[in-house]
């Protein structure tokens, strides 16, 4: 048994990361000083992580129902209908603040987080995702995060089952104490079999199925939410150790138990462990719970009643079954060789009592716990910093010298460069769905049985973010409905991994209200709901904030998955045209921070109807088959997209393109970027109807010129100004990232 | 042809068989759990990729000694054949049903990629619906694919004609380029000696529509329905 536990006091309480006030608060709130276990309750569930004190205010705003929504924010995992009788579970969450302390199995137990919250609601999970931010490679410590970090997720995803089907990678010196790992996970589930994760019914029996619990990640919802200081090595203990073995069993016993109709709710056991599951799944329901902690399996001896509730051991699952069907549940788990164990059942008092051989540690309001954390409205102001930032002007800076030489550094840079090395490491394919792998704008699985496709992506550019966080955040829900655009794919619906620095500080929390804002905006211009998400905040060590980076993850159904669209040209004569406006800038491009090294500027304007237009150009000319290839035009702006049209696919060629003189200084038209535009290679068979139909949708658009040849070919008013080789824009692109991490 | 597909903790590449088997080829098929040992209803078993176990001991050796796999000697005795692929590869491998070794792949690093493999010997069961030298695609998906034999043992399958596949370039030709793992002598695939009995690293399941990019990998299957007519073996038991 247990020792005396600590005396609770003030002190306890802030070293616990609780504030005075919030002490202050709970003491109310019961009426009586916190025993030891119940203030750890507490802590992590009024924790930034569990309870989004700062952020909840400002998500407010965010449209989150739509015709598709089956299930929005709130539960583990969002869901939208595809037709028929199958839907979509997916979510996105970051591990951020794991991976920088362990790179290995901080990344590896984020997949293995969002993995759960997608078969806890019934769902089977058939693609992740996983957009990733380094330091540059210059940075000593950047080679091992990304080596540990994309090892970890590969050896977790690919023990597991679950196929890669895209993401990002992107740099910034800003990332140097805080790298950010973000991983999305989707799932196909049918709409009469999704489970939830509330604990209904009082007398039904609480089961602990899954791995044992031991030391490891207790406080780690507390860890994610204070910045680092020079300490940070000293926290691995609070990083968890993934089993990517039992969590394969987990999905498979979770699914068949969810098949016998004997379970009622279920939650995954992740920030915060037994401690959140046991309050938030009673308070969905209104109802209370009462465990015994003697009975929770244990791999380590002498745990106290706060160890096992803070706990985030990994590969757990709580469970409610229907009263008297306990035994069905037991033989599906002990066939896959796991635990079920019975620690307790619902009860209707509303509270949360935890015993321990019978005696009360901690008996507390499951409202109190996961429902009246306080909500913070703190003072946002506008960061001076950024009237100098917007006050620079790219073309104050003198034009490249060769055309050519610019485009190939900037293939090769490590943002633009093939991710390859990354994705490789990655099954591409496991359950045979994977249309369209990773390497184009989006990827693509069928659905079986039905003629349907989905389309995922992730995507932010945190510089746009960083120079103007509510254009920019409207910019990255832009693009991300674009790369659906353009694979053929209509969004059904979008969720968001909000990473930012400290909201303690005015100027980051404005960057989140103004991002929160602008996704919200887009959103509702584009009809795309946010159906799930994550906060991270607390990116910061030493004072040094991460570029706020609001990734965007988004789903979206195409009708017939034969008509999907991949980024290259493939056939020589095909008709090269490029639909949206041509105003671009040099502010915040990667051409500016590839060659000049500098983030400033400002941005292209964004016409959120105009951006509308373009995707459903692009969606028409692609379902009445007049397009071989389409391909977002973003990053190194028009002269990356026409080369990584070129040599992206699985038989490069080139391209002639020709361009008017307007005025405008080359470097800006070849390199400069702004949203809206798509770049499409239309077969000479199909160009009048093509034009035709472009007609329809009052977009600007033109011509540019045609695929063929073995290099690509850009005259800017007549005279040559880019001709790059194939084998030399190939070379750089496939070789880039490889240079800069290995 | 009755098609067993084996699941042992861990295997995911179990769905994917069974898909290509029922929804492809439209032949009888069922899952086989690694603890049921009856396998006389089938003529075929197949043991898929995945991570048998997690793999935490060495790719495949905890499922070698599991009871499914204990029976496959009797199985292969009585006329049946053994497709393994992936991790059902390196579980035969540490079975002993198939000789050598997988070991990590040279890089390092797992790899999921798109390879060639050029066709060593068209007379096995496996093969008979290709040609001796036919270069096919199919993509692999591992970190431990490195074939090891030791000298004697080598030898001993190249006589033998038990190299069945080897890593090729597109146009045929055996390289070293072409080797995504290390693999000795770019072996991806080898028969047992009875040619009953075949390993290979590649995925066939995952080349069995056009739609996932190809459809090399049902020659296999193609193979072993033909084998089933050619000879009515199998009608026989």
């Amino acid at each position: 048994m247990t020792g005396a536990e600590p005396k609770v006091t003030l002190d306890l309480a802030l070293a616990s990361g609780l504030t005075g006030e919030e002490y202050d608060r709970i003491i109310r709130r019961l009426g009586r000083e916190p025993s030891f276990t119940e203030l750890g309750l507490f802590s992590a569930l009024w924790s930034e992580h569990c309870a989004y004190k700062h952020s909840r205010v400002f998500l407010r705003g965010l449209p989150t129902t739509g015709p598709a929504v089956l299930q929005g924010p709130g539960e583990n995992a969002g869901i939208v209908d595809l037709g028929g009788e199958l839907a979509l579970a997916f979510k996105i969450e970051s591990h951020n603040h794991p991976s920088f302390i362990e790179p290995f199995q901080g990344a590896a137990t984020g997949v293995g987080g969002i993995l759960r919250d997608i078969f806890t609601m019934g769902a089977r999970p058939v693609a992740v995702l996983d957009s990733l931010r380094f330091p540059p490679a210059e940075d000593p410590k950047s080679r091992r995060l990304i080596e540990g970090v994309v090892s970890g997720i590969s050896w977790y995803g690919n023990c597991f089952g679950v196929p890669n089907l895209g993401g990002e990678v992107g740099f910034a010196p800003e990332y140097a104490g805080n790298p950010l790992v973000n991983v999305m996970a989707v799932g196909f589930v049918r709409k009469d079999r999704i489970f939830r994760a509330r604990a209904e019914g009082p007398g039904n029996p609480v089961f602990y199925v899954g791995a044992k619990t031991g030391r490891d990640g207790i406080h780690g919802a507390t860890m994610a939410s204070a910045t680092f200081d020079e300490g940070a090595g000293e926290r691995r203990p609070t990083v968890q150790v993934g089993d990517p073995f039992t969590e394969k069993l987990l999905l498979e016993a979770c699914l068949e138990a969810m098949e016998t109709g004997a379970i009622v709710g279920i939650q995954d056991m992740g920030a915060a462990g037994l401690a959140c599951a046991c309050s938030e799944m009673p308070a969905r329901a209104g109802t209370g719970m009462e465990v015994e902690l003697s009975r929770v399996p244990q791999r380590e001896t002498a745990m106290t009643p706060y160890e096992i509730m803070l706990s985030e051991s990994q590969e757990r699952m709580l469970l409610i079954a229907a009263r008297g069907r306990q035994e069905e549940i037991k033989k599906v788990f002990s066939k896959w060789e796991l635990d079920a164990v019975e620690i307790g059942h619902v009860t209707d008092d509303g509270i949360l009592r935890v015993k321990i051989g019978g005696r009360v540690v901690a008996e507390v309001p499951v409202s109190a716990l996961a429902d009246e954390a306080p909500v913070y409205e703190k003072r946002t102001s506008r960061p001076e910093w950024l009237d100098g930032l917007e006050a620079f002007d790219p073309l104050s800076l003198p034009a490249p010298l060769d055309l050519a030489v610019t485009l190939l550094a900037l293939m090769g840079s490590p943002a633009i460069a093939s991710k390859e090395w990354v994705y490789r490491q990655y099954d591409q394919q496991v359950g045979i769905n994977t249309l369209v792998m990773p390497g184009s704008d989006a990827g693509v699985l069928r659905i079986k049985g039905t003629r349907k496709a989905v389309a995922v992506t992730t995507d932010c550019n945190a510089r746009f973010v960083y120079l103007n966080p509510r254009l920019g955040s409207a910019m990255a829900v832009a693009e991300a409905a674009r790369n659906l655009a353009v694979t053929g794919a209509r969004p059904l619906g979008l969720t968001d991994c909000l990473n930012f620095g400290s909201p303690e500080r005015p100027e980051i929390l404005w960057q989140f209200k103004e991002a929160v804002a602008g996704i919200a905006e887009a959103c509702r211009a584009l009809d795309i709901p946010v159906v799930g998400g994550n906060v991270s905040f607390y990116n910061e060590t030493m004072g040094q904030a991460i570029l706020p980076t609001p990734v965007i993850g988004m789903a979206g159904l195409i009708d017939e998955a034969e008509s999907r669209r991949t980024q290259w040209f493939e056939s020589e004569g095909d008709r090269i045209a490029l639909l949206g406006p041509e105003v671009v800038s040099l502010g915040g491009s990667e051409f500016l921070w590839a060659i000049h090294g500098k983030m400033a500027g400002r941005l292209a304007p964004l016409d959120l109807q105009q951006e509308r237009r373009v995707h459903e150009a692009c969606r028409a000319a692609i379902a009445a088959g007049l397009v071989r290839g389409a391909h977002d035009c973003s990053e190194g702006g028009l002269a990356v997209t026409l080369a990584e049209s070129c040599v992206s696919g699985p038989k490069p060629i080139g391209a002639s393109v020709e361009l008017e003189r307007d005025g405008r200084r080359a470097d800006l038209v070849l390199f400069g970027e702004g949203p809206s535009r798509v770049v499409v290679s239309v077969p000479p068979e199909g160009e009048r109807h093509f034009e035709r139909l472009m007609g329809e949708f009052a977009l600007p658009w033109r011509w540019i010129g045609r695929v063929g040849g073995g290099a690509l070919v850009v005259t800017w008013g007549g005279a040559v100004a880019i001709a790059a080789p194939l084998d030399r824009m190939a070379h750089a692109w496939r070789a880039g990232f490889e240079r800069h991490v290995a | 042809m009755n098609f067993g597909v084996v699941v042992f903790p861990g295997t995911w590449s179990d769905c994917d068989f069974h898909y290509i088997v029922s929804e492809v080829l439209h032949q009888p098929v069922r899952y086989v759990w690694h603890r049921d040992a009856p396998l006389a209803d089938f003529d075929c078993l197949i043991l898929p990729g995945g991570f048998s176990y997690g793999d935490y001991l060495r790719a495949g050796a905890v499922a070698g000694r599991s009871p499914v796999v204990e029976a496959l000697p009797e199985f292969v005795a009585k006329g049946g054949l053994v497709l393994g692929s992936c991790n059902g590869f390196q579980i035969l491998c540490e079975a002993k049903l198939l000789p050598g070794a997988l070991m990590r792949n040279e890089c390092l690093q797992y790899r999921c990629q798109s390879t060639w493999l050029r066709v060593e010997n068209a007379e096995t069961s496996f093969t008979r619906a290709m040609r001796p030298g036919q270069v096919l695609k199919m993509p692999i998906s591992h970190g431990e694919g490195k074939f090891y034999a030791d000298a004697d043992t080598l030898h001993r399958i190249r006589d033998q004609k038990q190299i069945v596949f080897r890593y090729c370039t597109e146009d045929g030709r055996v390289v070293k380029d072409a080797n995504p793992n290390g693999s000795l002598d770019n072996i991806a695939g080898l028969v047992n000696e009875e040619g009953t009995v075949l390993g290979l690293m590649p995925h066939p399941e995952r080349a069995g529509e056009n739609a996932m990019g190809g459809t090399d990998g049902l020659l296999i299957f193609h193979s072993l329905l033909g084998s089933l007519v050619e000879d009515g073996s199998f009608l026989k038991r």
